[in-house]
């Protein structure tokens, strides 16, 4: 068998000055591109994303994934922070937090989006530590982003700050740690460990561009105005049942997505946050509920969310985990504040009956 | 439209597939296999049936015949159930277990349609679709339906039903309030993703 002659193409003059142009052309292009799009972020990331070490667990790509932020959420600029909120259009508030794709591709990157995974899902990147059925975003939207639920950005210009309730200077990392124990219903995550220093970083990433030393104009709940009536149990139980028990369940307990994953919280009981953690407050509560609920269609009168977070916070709930071994000492000493515990409802004392405090697994 | 006429068509063609029903199940869910499969695994731009909700499932069926929920295939055919027909065909389809399926178009687009379900937009007091859907759009309990491997275009036509208001707005309304802020390239980019994921899996993805 005889092979067939290959011939060399020929590579005349012409020829190579055109290719050479395209190419100069190709470069010339390629860098303007990443001018434009301000750097080649996007696929680092994605590809930070397909090489994380948990990748098993698919939902550490799934936070980390956002390659085309909207214009609206990456348009903030020291400019626009102080241009006022009036001024400011719903869909660019003054306080946007920077785009997913803009976290960077480096330890500390990692560090942040970690941050955002235990965020998101703590009974799975923070199990240790978890004691209940929550997570941090079933009270703080879009893993803490949202302005109108208590934003992280807006939180952590705010530490350290002196507390009533532990009657101290607490920086954010003991911040983080009361989420756990009473929130979570769980254990303090110790302050140098992982889980602290993530949720640290994603917080202080969060928050840049963030003024210091005064509090942001956008911050925790927004102010629910004071009921026309004084809450009532009653009325709470009726606006529960028809606007909240489609997803909480007819008994709060909340329900389960396909296969066991997290899907809609538990309000009391013993899977719920605990008698020490803030959205046991009847205020705390009706702000939440009054600025975020229903999910996507809040749309509930003052009363209303009033009445139901006093509804929902006359359920017991794990044990406050500063118990003294007295309800009645506990709440005179814990418990000056718009709560139910210690407070006898439907014939039974709150907090005689809790479940337990600090169930980690 | 045209794929109602081939569908029609299909069971004018398939009398047999049309009158039968599977064994155990009621006789009135032989008006639904030839087109939603016999384990209600759904078939084309057909949604699958297996192991949706009892109570959504008899949401529909009544929408259906009351005309609230538009389809011109449906219609007649949820008109000609009694209600005790229509509960049992609901039940029926409900206890059918989707079996564990490979995503159809391998994985889930990476773009603004995930963005959306994972995420959502706040900006706009839009929540991610997977808030109530479910991690990997797998569903929660009775009422919020699994998405993952429902068709692209069937999905891509519901959301259009409730901006049109051609379908009822759900439980609370909440769908239709959300479907309002959707526009054509939010509808395309979801129905896509949610498409490509794998309608049930051995284990509930976490997506």
């Amino acid at each position: 068998m005889t092979k067939p002659a290959i011939k060399k193409p020929a590579m005349n003059r012409p020829v190579l000055m055109v290719m050479a142009g395209c190419a100069l052309l190709a470069i010339a292009a390629w860098l303007l591109a990443m001018v434009l799009t301000g750097g080649p972020e996007d696929y680092a990331e994605r590809y930070a994303g397909q090489s994380a070490p948990d990748d098993s667990a698919s939902a550490a790509g799934a936070m980390s994934s956002s390659p085309r932020p909207s214009a609206s959420a990456s348009s903030a600029s020291p400019s626009s922070s102080e241009s006022g909120q009036a001024a400011a259009p719903a869909s660019a508030p003054a306080t946007a937090a920077p785009p997913r794709s803009a976290i960077p591709d480096n330890e500390f990157g990692e560090l942040v989006r970690q941050g955002e995974r235990i965020f998101a899902d703590p009974g799975q990147f923070a199990s240790d530590w978890v004691g209940n059925d929550l997570s941090c975003q079933n009270c703080h939207f879009d893993a803490g982003r949202y302005d109108k639920t208590a934003s992280l950005r807006s939180a952590w210009p705010m530490y350290p700050a002196y507390r009533s309730k532990n009657q101290h200077v607490n920086d954010f990392a003991e911040r983080l740690q009361g989420c756990f124990t009473y929130s979570m219903n769980g254990k303090a995550p110790p302050r140098d460990g992982e889980v602290i220093q993530a949720l640290q970083a994603y917080s202080f990433w969060l928050a840049k561009g963030m003024p210091t030393g005064e509090a942001p104009d956008v911050r925790g709940y927004p102010d629910v105005g004071d009921p026309p009536e004084p809450p009532s149990f009653a009325r709470g139980e009726t606006v529960f049942q028809e606007h909240c028990a489609l997803c909480h369940g007819d008994d709060g307990q909340g329900q389960k997505a396909a296969g066991g994953a997290p899907g809609f919280p538990p309000l009391w009981g013993p899977r719920s946050y605990n008698w020490g953690a803030g959205m046991h407050r009847v205020n705390t509560a009706a702000a939440f509920i009054k600025a975020a609920m229903p999910l996507g269609k809040p749309d509930v009168t003052d009363q209303q969310a009033w009445d139901v977070a006093l509804f929902i916070n006359s359920h017991e709930r794990p044990q406050d985990p500063r118990f003294t071994g007295s309800v009645q000492d506990t709440a005179e000493r814990f418990h000056q504040h718009q709560g139910q515990y210690g407070k006898t409802v439907n014939g039974q004392v709150l907090g005689e009956h809790s479940p337990p405090s600090g169930t980690v697994p | 439209m045209a794929r109602w006429f081939v569908v029609l068509g299909l069971c004018l063609l398939f009398p047999s597939a049309f009158a039968q029903s599977p064994d155990g199940a009621p006789a009135a869910a032989g008006s639904c296999v030839a087109c939603h499969g016999a384990e209600g695994q759904g078939s084309g731009a057909f949604p699958h049936l297996a192991g949706l909700g009892e109570a959504y499932l008899r949401r529909q069926l009544d929408a259906f015949a009351s005309g609230e929920r538009v389809n011109a295939i449906m219609k007649p055919i949820a008109s000609g159930l009694s209600e005790s027909q229509r509960q049992a065909v609901a039940g029926y389809f409900s206890g059918l277990e989707m079996a564990p399926t490979e995503a159809a178009g391998g994985p889930p687009p990476d773009g603004p349609g995930r963005t959306l379900a994972v995420h959502g937009r706040w900006q706009q007091d839009l929540p991610a679709c997977v808030q109530c859907h479910g991690p990997g759009g797998q569903g929660i309990g009775e009422d919020f339906p699994p998405l993952a491997g429902q068709p692209a275009a069937y999905l891509e036509d519901q959301l259009k039903a409730w901006r049109a208001g051609n379908r009822p707005a759900g439980p609370q309304g909440l769908m239709g309030h959300i479907a309002e802020r959707l526009d054509d390239d939010d509808l395309k980019a979801v129905a896509a993703y949610f498409a490509a994921l794998p309608a049930a899996t051995a284990e509930a993805g976490d997506d």
